[in-house]
């Protein structure tokens, strides 16, 4: 199973194993990483999943689709060129490794 | 040894309030009851993915299994509180046991209304969605060419009818009043909706008052409507809405009219007694109100477990919501409740298109329907008391994006 690591804005660090098709949201929340919320559940209708991906792996994750890139307007932390709504990025064997950082909220 | 802070009613809001409650630095003893057998999870699921089992349950936890022992939360599942007393600051479950509690809160919810034995409610093949156990029930039976028919043009009975018209049941809506999404929305966004129903094969009837249904052996067979139509079915979802379980709260005296009443600080008539969620009503706005939505459930019980801990201020909701229908995404931010009047705007994408809502000059409400940009610009203006002219809406030139400065 693919590795992802949030990186929380302390520099603290929290890592799991994710199933392959499961969101990073829902990924995050099952680990209680703090301050990636997923109110809505994925819907893309709350924003509170917003990360900032490691540069490195920005390429990687894709681009934000329309209504994300939408979304992103009203995250409540800065948005920033390595921004994306955690909920719109499935795990996969191409990202294991993956790390995000947490935005302070 | 000190009495906890107990949680009566696991859900949405329940969880909330005591992820607050730790956050916020409550060390104490803390206790959160629950009738359902499983852990709080999300329900608006339940009539969308989960129902079309593209989830699995475990997906809806909102609270990994491990977290309520990690934050030393006392949670009991299939255990219902009987009777509450103010006075002796007690809660009695089911098994006939009592705890004392330092201070209350009411997170408890609300059940389907359903249709009265007379008029077929309790035939089997007759569903509502309000819990796993019910999305359970239904899941299997939506199999392709079955007959569903779908009782209630609200959110939940249209995202059903979705979910079994994309499994290939024949499917029809029956609505007493004169539009689908009368209670909750436009006029141009129920004939969006109505558009996309019919354009998936979903026949929907409106101005349709159902006489009774009709069954077999105790099985439904059937709709007679009050004009005398039959529409035969083979499984019926009843969407009419729901009841506040103030029950056990008005048993103890509680102030309750149609929900728990409570203040701007979430607290119910009762001392240390709060309340949180779809069973609470309180004064917004200078309006007796009772919201139905996740957002609701998490900041009211976030405003809660804050004046749990001393903080004074009142609660101000920023309402927003959603609904998923086949490949359309409805965003609703802010409460077009009294609005005079609304703007259609088209939007950039296929199927892409906002309703604004306006009371005298201002904006109090947008549906968004695969947009997300109106959505979140309205979200942002309502939420920072801001307004955008309906002639600037209503201009298909207007860059929405300019009016996010300032917010
Ligand atoms: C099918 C469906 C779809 C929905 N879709 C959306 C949506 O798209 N967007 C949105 O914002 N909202 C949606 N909602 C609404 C949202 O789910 C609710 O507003 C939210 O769950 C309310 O949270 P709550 O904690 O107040 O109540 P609940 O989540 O209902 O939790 C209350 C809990 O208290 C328990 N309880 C009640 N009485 C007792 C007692 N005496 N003792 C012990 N336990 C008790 C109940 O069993 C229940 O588990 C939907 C709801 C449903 C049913
Ligand atoms: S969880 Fe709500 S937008 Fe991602």
């Amino acid at each position: 199973m693919p590795k992802v690591t949030w990186i929380l804005h302390d520099g603290r660090q929290i890592s799991a194993e994710v199933a392959a098709g499961h969101n990073l949201m829902e990924a995050a929340v099952a680990n209680s990483v703090p301050d990636v919320i997923g109110e809505c559940g994925g819907c893309l209708s709350c924003a509170t999943c917003h990360v900032y991906v490691d540069a490195a792996w920005y390429e990687k994750t894709g681009r934000p689709g329309d209504m994300e890139n939408e979304m992103l307007e009203i995250t409540s932390a800065e948005r920033t060129p390595m921004s994306r709504l955690s909920c719109q990025i499935k795990a996969s064997e191409e990202l294991d490794g993956l790390i995000l950082h947490v935005p302070d909220i | 040894m000190v009495d906890p802070i107990v949680i009566i009613g696991a859900g949405q809001a329940g969880a909330a309030l005591a992820s607050r409650l730790r956050a916020l630095g409550y060390a104490g003893p803390l206790v959160m009851v629950g009738e359902e057998s499983a852990l709080p999870y999300q329900r608006p699921p339940l009539s969308k993915k989960y129902m079309s089992r593209e989830l699995e349950f475990a997906r809806l936890l909102i609270r990994p299994p491990g977290w309520y022992e990690d934050q030393r939360i006392d949670i009991r599942l299939d255990v219902t509180a009987t009777a509450l007393s103010p006075t002796e600051r007690t809660i009695t479950f089911g098994d006939g046991s009592v705890l004392r509690y330092a201070k209350l809160a009411l997170t408890t919810g609300a059940r389907p209304r359903r249709l009265p034995t007379e008029a077929g409610g309790d035939l089997s093949g007759v569903f509502t969605i309000r819990t796993v156990a019910d999305a359970d029930a239904i899941a299997p039976l939506l199999e392709p060419g079955k007959r569903l028919l779908v009782i209630g043009g609200g959110y939940i009975g249209l995202e059903g009818a979705a979910v079994a018209a994309a499994k290939g049941l024949a499917v029809t809506i029956i609505e007493v009043a004169d539009r689908i999404l009368q209670r909750v929305a436009a006029p141009v966004t129920a004939d969006y909706f109505r558009a996309l129903h019919r354009k998936h094969g979903v026949v929907i009837r409106e101005s349709a008052a159902l006489d009774h249904l009709a069954g077999e052996a105790g099985r439904l067979t059937g709709a007679r409507l009050k004009d005398g139509t039959h529409l035969p079915a083979d499984l019926a979802i009843v969407g009419i809405g729901i009841i506040p379980n103030d029950d056990l709260a008005h048993a103890a005296g509680l102030a309750v009219n149609n929900g728990i009443l409570i203040d701007g600080s979430c607290r119910t008539s009762a001392p240390d007694v709060y309340a949180a969620g779809d069973c609470a009503r309180f004064q917004w706005r200078g309006i007796s109100t009772r919201l139905e939505a996740v957002q609701n459930a998490i900041d009211q019980a976030e405003h809660a477990a804050a004046a749990m801990m001393g903080a004074e201020d009142d609660y101000d909701p920023a309402p927003w919501f959603w609904s998923d229908q086949y490949d359309v995404k409805l965003q609703i931010a802010g409460l077009n409740r009294g609005y005079a009047d609304c703007v259609m705007r088209p939007g950039k994408r296929e199927q892409s298109a906002s309703v604004w809502y306006y009371r005298e000059d201002r904006l109090i409400a947008v549906d968004a329907m695969n947009d997300a940009l109106a959505y979140g610009i309205g979200k942002k203006m309502l939420e920072a008391g801001r307004s955008i002219s309906r002639s600037a809406i209503a201009d298909p030139s207007t860059d929405l994006r300019l009016f996010l400065s300032g917010t």
